[in-house]
């Protein structure tokens, strides 16, 4: 913890304690709506920085990441459904399902050279299948989609992930600065400068000793369990689980926009990414509501000049352009 | 004295053009050993297949006693042979300093100490105080010390620097001969070099072996080497000697 807390300058320090004080006081006065919007805020910086490993840093385009998500919520659900297996314990199988997908996908794409683009349609490919295959599946629900009860006598189960909305408030706080810490433990680390490298040049990397395959395949499996951790807590969140949904490649999309917006390979870019995109979709559905142009499309039209408008006037990410404003790094 | 690099008849061809004809030469440990020759004699081809960028047709090639053929370029790096490129590839979006790291990171697990393995490589190579800016930020002479430094810092046995002197001025290429011989003479390291700056050639190689059409023409010491007929037809001029 010690060598990830002493690079951050003082300013940085306070703004980060500051923050995450108010974080964990804000749901005594935030409403139930509000709470909802924060678990969503939390949620999307966690699978955030799970794709931002991958892309971010290792510099490898996935486009298909619903699938780790759905995989780890239908894994852990389904166990909870046919077994009362609670979720504590089925994230353990849910990420092991998850990694096992990701070598896959990683093997074939890293073991034949397929790059970039190429690679990108590889993991939407995966994705679409398994949307496919769980569509005509009977045991997970089929494309009528699975359900988790509510069962009144355990709803105070917190063990079992039955709860309010408090309960995942805490919980995909805990998630999101967890995989924060653990983004930059890797961007540290040996492994963090390798993924760079090869980023930035794939056969300088390969010229310094590096097993260029190795560290992808590793980037992946990282990316894949974190993802489904995210994907157990939202399919007990929401206690619904459709194929339709759960591997549709908008999911992918929604996941990919934050360290976009954000600022790529960097620690605090999906973080700052999930902060504005989520109210800003919400915020959307809201004005639009209100004003009575409530038509389907409306919000996305919005959304995506929105988009743009950010993407243009910051291409390097909002992070990057905030840490000078903030005065965390020199000019 | 043991041969470090020994490569036995080593040829390379791309369809129809024989890029690397029967090759052989013996690279002594502690030698500083240049390949030179005219532009498309094949040098630089040569050191791809020592570095496993492709694999040969033929010919075969140990280093340390082990055999080279079909290993990767990383495997190539971990058994202790670093090279550079002619066309310098630094990681653009890194700094100066985080591209030795990740060469250092290499032999060292831990982070900090390949950053000082790094700082101590920089200051040879007299890019500490430059060591924050962004890579691509670099001029080109800055660049190719960059690139001699990132391989330094990977600890090689061997070093394969293909025209690290290009482009550079006289001074600076007298700069970058005294650093390489010193460390030569400091660590024993071996270096093997592809290099047209003659000037370069003779102040710091032992041994020169000239290739002409994919084929070595002449070896021996430099000033054996500028004297002979064929070299001098084919490569320096008559009016060089």
């Amino acid at each position: 913890m010690k060598r990830l807390w002493d690079p951050i300058p003082l300013r940085g320090r306070v703004v980060l304690v500051a923050l995450l004080a108010a974080l964990l006081i804000a749901p005594a006065v935030l409403d139930r709506y509000l709470i909802s919007i924060f678990v969503l805020i939390f949620y999307f910086t966690l699978v955030g920085q799970a794709w931002n490993l991958m892309m971010g840093y290792a510099g490898q385009l996935s486009l298909g990441h619903a699938l780790y998500a759905g995989l780890g919520g239908y894994v852990a659900a389904l166990l909870w459904f046919y077994f009362g297996i609670g979720p504590w314990l089925g994230v353990i199988p849910a990420i092991a399902v998850a990694m096992a997908f990701g070598a896959a996908i990683g093997w074939l794409g890293f073991r034949f050279g397929i790059e970039g683009v190429y690679f990108a349609l590889l993991t939407i490919a995966f994705a679409e299948f398994t949307r496919i295959a769980f569509d005509n599946m009977a045991f997970t629900g089929g494309a009528g989609g699975l359900f988790l009860l509510y069962e009144p006598k355990r709803a105070h189960e917190w063990w079992n992930l039955r709860g309010g909305p408090l309960l995942f408030y805490y919980l995909s706080l805990a998630l999101a600065c967890g995989a924060t810490a653990l983004t930059a433990w890797l961007a540290r680390s040996r492994l963090g400068y390798q993924w760079v490298a090869i980023r930035e040049d794939q056969r300088a990397a390969m010229a310094l000793g590096i097993d260029v395959f190795r560290a992808k395949m590793i980037a992946v499996l990282i990316s894949a369990a974190m993802t489904a951790v995210g994907g157990v807590m939202l399919a007990f969140y929401y206690n619904s689980l459709f194929p339709a949904q759960a591997f549709d490649i908008s999911r992918s999309i929604e996941m990919i926009l934050g360290p976009v917006v954000g600022g790529l390979g960097t620690v605090f870019g999906p973080i700052v990414g999930a902060f504005i995109l989520t109210p800003l979709g919400e915020g959307l559905i809201a004005v639009t509501d209100k004003l009575g142009i409530g038509v389907p499309g409306v919000k996305a039209v919005f959304y995506g000049l929105t988009l743009m408008i950010i993407i243009s006037l910051r291409p390097d990410g909002v992070w990057p352009w905030l840490k000078r404003l903030i005065g965390l790094e020199a000019a | 004295m043991s041969a470090l690099l020994k490569v036995e008849g080593v040829s390379k061809r791309f369809r129809g053009l024989v890029a690397v004809d029967r090759v052989s030469f013996e690279v002594v440990e502690g030698a500083i050993f240049a390949v030179i020759g005219p532009n498309g004699a094949g040098k630089t081809t040569l050191f791809n297949l020592i570095a496993g960028d492709f694999p040969t047709d033929g010919g075969a090639m140990t280093f340390a006693g082990d055999p080279l053929d079909g290993l990767t370029p990383d495997q190539v790096c971990r058994r202790g042979i670093a090279r550079t490129y002619q066309i310098v590839r630094p990681f653009p979006a890194l700094s100066v300093e985080d591209n030795v790291i990740v060469g250092a990171l290499m032999r060292l697990a831990d982070v900090d100490a390949a950053r000082s393995r790094a700082h101590e490589v920089l200051r040879q190579l007299d890019l500490y105080d430059k060591r924050q800016r962004r890579a691509s930020s670099l001029t080109l002479p800055d660049r190719k010390r960059l690139e001699v430094a990132r391989a330094l810092a990977t600890g090689p046995k061997l070093l394969l620097l293909d025209e690290v002197m290009a482009g550079l001025r006289p001074t600076e290429t007298d700069r970058m001969v005294a650093v390489l011989r010193e460390i030569n003479r400091a660590t024993g390291m071996t270096i093997l070099l592809i290099e047209h700056v003659m000037r370069a050639v003779m102040a710091l190689a032992s041994h020169v072996l000239v290739l002409h059409h994919g084929a070595a023409i002449a070896e021996g010491p430099p000033e054996a080497v500028v004297r002979d007929p064929a070299v001098i037809e084919s490569y320096l001029g008559v009016e060089t000697v």
